[in-house]
C-alpha cells in the first residue's frame, strides 16, 4: 500500500463568534491515496467546505485550525509559515471553486492568468509557459486554444470558464486537487462534461481529488470512496457503492432515503386522465427587447435584438394534478411561470383559468388574484424581513379583503401555521428567526391563505438541503390531497419532478420540446433533448 | 465556495422584553464594544442637549441689546470683566458672552442642519424609490440629474441657489426668509446621495420575491413601495442621513463663514467663527477658538456615529 | 470605441445644454439686467431703449439661442459689479485657480491613493487605525477652519509661509504663473494643502472601501489558491480591479477641486475665479454667476469624458462584447 497524498488527523476548525465558539470542523480524520477521488458529501453547515479550505490553508477570518494535523505526502503542512504555505498552493495542492463566473479576474486574459500561475511554479520562460497554457486549455477541452488564450473571461460561457479554472488549478501538476462544488453553478448538461474533464485530467496526471459537494448524484458518478459529514463530524466513510446501497448510520440512511432519483416510480395518483383542465395555456409567447440604444443602432448598424424567451407554448393542467415543467437555465420555464401568475405580460397567447383569460383584465384579473398563488425559490427573499410572520401570511387575505377583522385574520393564520406544521406562536416572530425549510413552509402558508386552487411553484426546494427538501415536498403533497390543489411545478431537478408530477413538459430555449405523462417521458423519452438531459443528469441510481 | 456558518438562533428561545432584545442585538453589541463610539454618542448628546436647552442654561442672553455692555468686550476666558461679569469662555468685541453665543449658535446650526438633511432625505428617498421601482426612462433621467448634482460640490449648488433666491426675493423679506433659503439650498445640494442609495437598494428589493408575491395579490404599487420596499432600504439611508447631518452642519457653517448664510441677527457657529477670525491675529483667540472647537466636536461626533452605524449595519466590512 | 465616445459626447452636449438653460434663466430672470446696468435714476425711455437693444423683448427661444451663440464664442456679457466683460474677468483670474487646483489635485491623488491602498492591505495595523481616525477628523473639519488653522500656525506663529495672496507672479503673456518664483511657490503651499485635504480623505476612504471589496472577491481567493505571491495578488490583481470603480469617482472629485476652491480662495485671499464668484453671489452679479456655472459645467464634462475613456481602456468588458463565445 502506498503512502497517502493527504492525511488529515483530528482536524478541528473553530470560529470565535460573539455568542461563543462555533466549531465548524470537529475532529475530522481521513486519508486520500494517490489517484483517488474522494467524495465529501454533506448538507449545508456540515463543515465539508471548511475542511477543504483548512487543507489548503485558506480559512476565512476569524476561523482558525484549533487542533489536529494535516500531512501532505508525509510532511506536516498545517503549521507552515504563511509564505511556505503560499508556495505549496497551486504547486502541490490545486483548488477549483464553485462559481466559474467569479473565479477568474475579469481584467486579465485567461492566457495572462495561466502564464502568471505557470511561471510562478515552474522554471519556464514566457514562450514556454504560453505553449504549456495552450496545451492545458486543449486538454481541458477548449476549442482552438491558440486563439482563445487571448480572450477575456467574459467572452467564455460558464462551462468553458470552469474548464479554464480546472486548467489553472492543474497548471503546475499538483498532487491534490480540492474541488469545492465544482459543478453546482452549472446546468445539468454542462455539469456532466465538467465532471468528465476533471476526472480525465486528474487520472492522466495521477492527481488525487477531494470532491466536496452536496450532490450525491455527482459523487455517485465520480468518486471511488466517500465520507459523509454532518455538523462538523464524519458520520460514515466507505466506498461509494457501499454507502449509497447499504448505508449503516441512521443519519446516512435518512439522507439517502430523502434523495429523489429519476428512476423512482411515480406515486399513484387518482386523477382521471380525462379530467377537465383547470388551466389552459395557449400559444404563449414572450419576447424581450434587448436592443442597444438608438445611437448605437445608428452608429454601429446593430439591429434590434429580440430574445424569444418563450415561443408558442401550449399545455393543459388537469384539475387536482401536478404539472412539472423542467429545463435548464434560460429555457424560459420561469418566464412561463411568471406569465401564469400575472407578473409578466405575454407578448402573445392566452392563459385560461377555467375558460377566463387571466390577462383580459376585469373579471379575469380578479379571478387570477384570488385563485392563483405562487411559491418561490429563495425562502430568504420571498418573505419581507421587516414583517412579522402573522402579517406576511395574512397579506393575501387583507389584499383581497377576504377577512372582516383582525381577530378573524389571526385565527386563520394560526390555522394555516398548524397546517404547515409550525407552532401558531410563530406568527409573532420575524422571518430571520426561522431556518430555510421553516421559511419555505411560511411561504406555503401565505400561498394558501387566499384559498387558491392553483399554485405555481418555481423551484420550491432548490435552495434547500435534501432532507429539508423531502419534508417540504411531502407537505406539498399532503396539502394537495387535502385541498384538491393543482400545482405547476417548475424545476431543473428532474428527480424532484419525477417524484411529484403527474404530467411533465420539457422546455429548451423557449420551446416546449416534449410533454406527456411523467412515466412515459422519463422511461421512454422521444425528443433528443430530453434523452440528452436524462443521460447527463448525475443521479444516485447511476452508482457503479 | 465556503459557506459561512449559518447560526440561526434556536427558534424556541425564551421570549424577552423588547428592550432587552434591542440591548442584546448585534448593533448594540458593537456599540458597547466601541469606546470611541460611546464617547462620540455622549459628546453628541451633550452638545445637542445644551443647544436645545440654550435659553435655560445660557448665563446671558447675547441677543438682548439691553444686557450688552461694550465695557464687557474682549474679556479673556475664565475671568471677570471690568463690569464684574464672569465669562467662562471670554467675551467678544460687543461684550457678548462667548459661551452663551455658542449655545444659541449651535441651536441655529443644528436647526438648519437637521431640517436641511430631512429635506434632502425627503427628496432623495422619493426620487430614489421612483427611479428604482419604475426604471426605464424615468430612472435614466433622475439618475442623470443626480449624477450631475453629485459631481458639483454641494457648496457651489447651495451658493447658486442662495444667489438666485437673493435675486428673486425682495430685499425687505430677505432677512426673514434667509434661514429657510439656507435650509432649502443645503437640502437641494445633498439629495442625490440619498437618491442613489435608495435607488440601488430599491432595484435589489423589487427583484425579490416578496415584492412579486405582493404583486400577484394585486397590492397597489404605492403600498408595495411604502410598506414593503421602504422599510428594507432604510438601513443605508440611516447611515447617509447621519453623515449627511455632519455635512449639512459643516456646509451651513461654511456658507455663514462666507457671509452668505444665516442673517447676522441669528448667528450660527459659522457666523461666530467669521466674527472671531477678525480678532484671531490680534490675540483675542478665544472668540474664534471656542465656536470652532464646538463645530468640530459636533461634526466629528456625528461622523463617528455614522461611521459606526455603517460598520454595524454592514457586518461584512468588519 | 468611436460609438462609445460619440455616445458620451452626445450626453455631454445634453448636459451642457441643460446647464446653459439654467445659466440663461439665471441671467435673464434673476434681477433685472436693465436696472442693474442703468442704475436707479435713469429715464423710462432709456430702459425701453436698452431693453430693445439687448433684445430682451425677443421671444424666449431667440434670446436663448443668442445666449448659447454668444457663449460658444466666449461672450458672457458685462459684469454688473465691475463693468468689465465677464470673459476678460474670468480669464485674468483663471491661472491662479488652475495652478491651485492642480497642485491640490496632485497632493490628494498621490496621498489618497497610497494611504487608501495601505489601509486596505493592512486593515489590522495600528497605523491604519491612526490614519482612519485622522481621516474622520479630516472630513469633520470644515475647509475654512483648516485654512485658518494653517495660517495661524505657519504664517502667524511660526512665520514660515505667507498668509495670503499669490506672491510674485511671472507674466508669460497669456498666463500669469506663480510657479516660477520662490514667493509664488511658498504662497501656494498652504492653500494647496487646505484645498486638498477634503478630497484626499474622500479618495483614501473610497480606495480603501473598494479595495477591501475586491479583496473579498472569489478571483482573489482563487489567485491565492493558485499560489500567487502576495505582491502579485495585491498589486497585480487587487489594485487593478480596484481602479475600475475608483477612476470614475476620483476623476470627478478632482474636477470638483476647481469649484471647491471657492472657500480656500476666500480664506487665503487667493485671486482666482472662486473668490470672484463668491463676491458676485453676494451682490447678485448675475452675468458672472452664469458664466462661472457654465465654466464649471465645462470642466465637469471634459473630465467626465477623460474618465470614460480611461475606464474604457482599463475594463475589457467594455471594449470587447461577449459575442464569439463558444459553447
Amino acid at each position: 500500500m502506498s503512502e497517502p497524498i493527504v492525511s488529515v488527523r483530528n482536524l478541528v476548525v473553530e470560529f470565535p463568534l460573539r455568542r461563543g465558539l462555533f466549531t465548524a470542523v470537529n475532529g475530522v480524520s481521513f486519508d486520500i491515496m494517490p489517484g483517488e477521488i474522494l467524495g465529501v458529501v454533506g448538507e449545508s453547515g456540515a463543515g465539508k467546505s471548511m475542511t477543504g479550505s483548512a487543507i489548503i490553508g485558506l480559512i476565512d477570518r476569524p476561523g482558525r485550525i484549533a487542533s489536529g494535523e494535516v500531512y501532505l505526502s508525509g510532511q506536516r503542512i498545517d503549521n507552515l509559515p504563511p509564505d511556505e504555505m503560499a508556495k505549496l498552493r497551486g504547486k502541490r495542492i490545486g483548488m477549483v471553486f464553485q462559481d466559474p463566473l467569479t473565479s477568474l479576474n475579469p481584467l486579465y486574459t485567461i492566457g495572462e492568468q495561466l502564464i502568471e500561475t505557470i511561471r510562478r511554479h515552474l522554471p519556464m520562460n514566457e514562450a514556454q509557459a504560453r505553449q504549456r497554457a495552450i496545451d492545458l486549455l486543449a486538454e481541458a477541452g477548449i476549442p482552438s486554444p491558440e486563439t482563445r488564450i487571448d480572450s477575456y473571461p467574459h467572452q467564455f460561457s460558464g462551462g468553458m470558464r470552469q474548464r479554464v479554472v480546472i486548467a489553472l488549478a492543474l497548471s503546475a501538476e499538483p498532487d491534490l486537487i480540492i474541488a469545492d462544488e465544482p459543478t453546482s453553478a452549472l446546468d445539468v448538461s454542462v455539469q456532466a462534461q465538467i465532471i468528465r474533464v476533471l476526472k480525465q485530467l486528474c487520472e492522466s496526471r495521477g492527481a488525487a481529488v477531494m470532491l466536496v459537494t452536496h450532490d450525491m448524484g455527482v459523487i455517485a458518478e465520480t468518486a471511488t470512496r466517500m465520507i459523509v459529514m454532518n455538523k462538523g463530524k464524519i458520520v460514515e466513510t466507505g466506498s461509494v457503492g457501499d454507502i449509497i446501497k447499504r448505508p449503516q448510520e441512521e443519519y446516512t440512511i435518512n439522507l439517502i432515503n430523502s434523495i429523489p432519483s429519476i428512476k423512482d416510480e411515480t406515486r399513484r395518483h387518482d386523477v382521471p386522465p380525462a379530467a377537465t383542465p383547470l388551466v389552459q395555456v395557449k400559444n404563449l409567447t414572450r419576447d424581450f427587447d434587448l436592443s442597444p440604444g438608438m445611437l448605437d443602432r445608428m452608429l454601429k448598424g446593430s439591429k434590434r435584438t429580440v430574445v424569444k424567451a418563450v415561443q408558442d407554448v401550449s399545455f393543459n393542467i388537469r384539475k387536482g394534478s401536478t404539472y412539472g415543467l423542467v429545463g435548464e437555465s434560460g429555457s424560459g420555464k420561469s418566464t412561463c411561470a411568471r406569465m401564469l401568475v400575472g407578473l409578466i405580460k405575454p407578448t402573445n397567447g392566452q392563459v385560461l383559468l377555467e375558460g377566463d383569460d387571466i390577462w383580459a383584465g376585469g373579471s379575469g384579473t380578479q379571478q387570477r388574484r384570488q385563485r392563483v398563488q405562487m411559491i418561490f425559490q429563495d425562502p430568504y427573499a420571498s418573505l419581507n424581513p421587516r414583517w412579522r410572520v402573522g402579517d406576511i401570511i395574512a397579506e393575501p387575505m387583507r389584499a383581497l379583503k377576504l377577512v372582516a377583522n383582525k381577530r378573524e385574520a389571526e385565527e386563520r393564520v394560526a390555522d394555516l401555521l398548524e397546517k404547515v406544521r409550525l407552532d401558531p406562536i410563530s406568527m409573532r416572530k420575524f422571518p430571520h428567526e426561522f431556518s430555510g425549510g421553516q421559511r419555505q413552509r411560511i411561504a406555503i402558508a401565505r400561498a394558501l391563505s387566499s384559498q387558491p386552487e392553483f399554485i405555481v411553484c418555481d423551484e420550491p426546494t432548490s435552495a434547500l438541503d435534501v432532507s429539508v427538501q423531502a419534508q417540504v415536498l411531502d407537505l406539498m403533497r399532503s396539502l394537495q390531497d387535502e385541498y384538491g390543489l393543482t400545482y405547476l411545478l417548475i424545476s431543473h431537478n428532474l428527480a424532484v419532478v419525477r417524484q411529484m408530477a403527474d404530467d411533465v413538459g420539457v422546455m429548451s430555449k423557449g420551446v416546449l420540446v416534449e410533454q406527456g405523462q411523467v412515466d412515459d417521458i422519463f422511461d421512454n423519452p422521444q425528443a433528443e433533448y430530453t434523452q440528452m438531459l436524462l443521460n447527463a443528469v448525475p443521479d444516485i441510481s447511476k452508482v457503479n | 465556495m465556503t459557506t459561512q456558518p449559518n447560526l440561526a438562533p434556536p427558534a424556541a428561545a425564551k421570549p424577552r422584553s423588547r428592550l432587552y432584545r434591542m440591548w442584546d442585538s448585534d448593533i448594540f453589541f458593537s456599540f458597547r464594544r466601541s469606546p470611541v463610539t460611546i464617547v462620540a454618542a455622549i459628546v453628541a448628546v451633550l452638545l445637542i442637549g445644551a443647544a436645545l436647552l440654550a435659553p435655560w442654561i445660557a448665563p446671558y442672553n447675547p441677543f438682548d441689546p439691553s444686557s450688552l455692555n461694550l465695557m464687557d468686550g474682549f474679556t479673556p476666558p475664565n475671568s471677570q470683566s471690568m463690569m464684574g461679569n464672569y465669562f467662562l469662555m471670554g467675551s467678544d468685541h460687543q461684550g457678548r458672552d462667548v459661551f452663551s453665543t455658542i449655545l444659541y449658535g449651535s441651536r441655529v446650526s443644528l436647526f438648519v442642519g437637521v431640517l436641511a438633511t430631512a429635506f434632502a432625505m425627503l427628496i432623495g428617498i422619493s426620487l430614489g424609490l421612483t427611479a428604482g421601482y419604475v426604471g426605464g426612462k424615468t430612472d435614466a433621467v433622475i439618475m442623470r440629474v443626480a449624477d450631475i448634482q453629485l459631481s458639483f460640490p454641494a457648496i457651489l449648488i447651495a451658493l447658486l441657489i442662495f444667489g438666485i433666491a437673493r435675486g428673486i426675493i425682495p430685499p425687505s423679506k430677505q432677512e426673514n426668509m434667509a434661514l429657510w433659503v439656507l435650509i432649502i439650498a443645503i437640502g437641494l445640494s445633498n439629495w442625490a446621495q440619498f437618491a442613489r442609495t435608495v435607488r440601488g437598494a430599491t432595484m435589489v428589493e423589487r427583484q425579490k420575491d416578496y415584492v412579486s408575491a405582493a404583486r400577484i395579490m394585486g397590492v397597489h404599487p404605492l403600498f408595495i413601495l411604502v410598506r414593503h420596499v421602504l422599510p428594507n432600504v432604510m438601513a443605508p439611508v440611516l447611515v447617509i442621513a447621519t453623515i449627511g447631518l455632519a455635512l449639512a452642519i459643516i456646509e451651513e457653517a461654511t456658507l455663514s463663514f462666507l457671509g452668505v448664510g444665516v442673517p447676522p441677527t441669528q448667528p450660527s457657529l459659522g457666523t461666530l467663527i467669521r466674527i472671531g477670525q477678525q480678532f484671531l491675529f490680534s490675540g483675542e483667540w478665544w472668540i474664534l477658538f471656542f465656536p470652532a472647537i464646538t463645530l468640530i466636536l459636533l461634526a466629528l461626533a456625528v461622523n463617528l456615529l455614522g461611521d459606526w452605524l455603517r460598520d454595524a449595519l454592514n457586518p461584512r466590512l468588519r | 470605441m468611436l460609438a462609445f465616445i460619440l455616445r458620451r459626447l452626445a450626453q455631454s452636449i445634453v448636459v451642457m445644454g441643460v446647464v446653459a438653460l439654467i445659466s440663461f434663466m439665471l441671467f435673464r430672470y434673476v434681477g433685472d439686467p436693465v436696472a442693474s446696468l442703468l442704475g436707479q435714476d435713469s429715464r423710462l425711455e432709456d430702459f425701453e431703449d436698452l431693453r430693445q437693444r439687448l433684445g430682451l423683448n425677443d421671444p424666449f427661444y431667440v434670446q436663448f439661442g443668442r445666449f448659447v451663440g454668444n457663449a460658444l464664442q466666449g461672450e458672457f456679457g458685462i459684469s454688473y459689479r465691475l463693468q468689465t466683460p465677464v470673459t476678460e474677468l474670468i480669464m485674468s483670474r483663471l491661472p491662479a485657480t488652475i495652478e491651485l487646483a492642480f497642485a491640490s489635485a496632485l497632493i490628494a491623488l498621490v496621498f489618497g491613493l497610497s494611504l487608501g491602498v495601505f489601509t486596505a492591505l493592512k486593515p489590522r495595523s495600528f497605523l491604519t487605525g491612526v490614519v482612519m481616525t485622522l481621516s474622520l477628523v479630516g472630513v469633520s473639519l470644515p475647509t475654512f477652519l483648516i485654512g485658518i488653522g494653517l495660517i495661524y500656525v505657519f504664517a502667524v506663529e511660526l512665520q514660515w509661509l505667507p498668509s495670503f495672496g499669490r506672491g510674485q507672479v511671472v507674466d508669460l503673456g497669456w498666463w500669469k504663473t506663480g510657479l516660477l518664483t520662490e514667493s509664488g511657490l511658498r504662497s501656494l503651499i498652504l492653500p494647496a494643502i487646505t484645498l486638498s485635504l477634503f478630497q484626499l480623505t474622500l479618495i483614501m476612504r473610497l480606495v480603501r472601501a473598494e479595495m477591501l471589496e475586491v479583496l473579498r472577491q472569489d478571483y482573489i481567493k482563487f489567485a491565492r489558491a493558485r499560489g500567487l505571491s502576495n505582491r502579485a495578488i495585491n498589486f497585480g490583481h487587487a489594485l487593478k480591479n480596484t481602479m475600475v470603480p475608483v477612476i470614475t469617482i476620483t476623476g470627478l472629485q478632482l474636477g470638483s477641486v476647481i469649484a471647491f476652491s471657492i472657500v480656500t480662495e476666500t480664506v487665503f485671499q487667493w485671486p482666482g475665479v472662486g473668490s470672484l464668484f463668491i463676491n458676485s453671489v453676494q451682490v447678485v452679479d448675475v452675468p458672472v454667476m452664469a458664466a462661472y456655472l457654465m465654466f464649471i459645467a465645462f470642466v465637469f464634462v471634459v473630465i467626465n469624458l477623460i474618465v470614460d475613456i480611461l475606464y474604457y481602456a482599463v475594463d475589457p468588458r467594455l471594449r470587447i462584447n461577449a459575442s464569439g463565445s463558444g459553447k
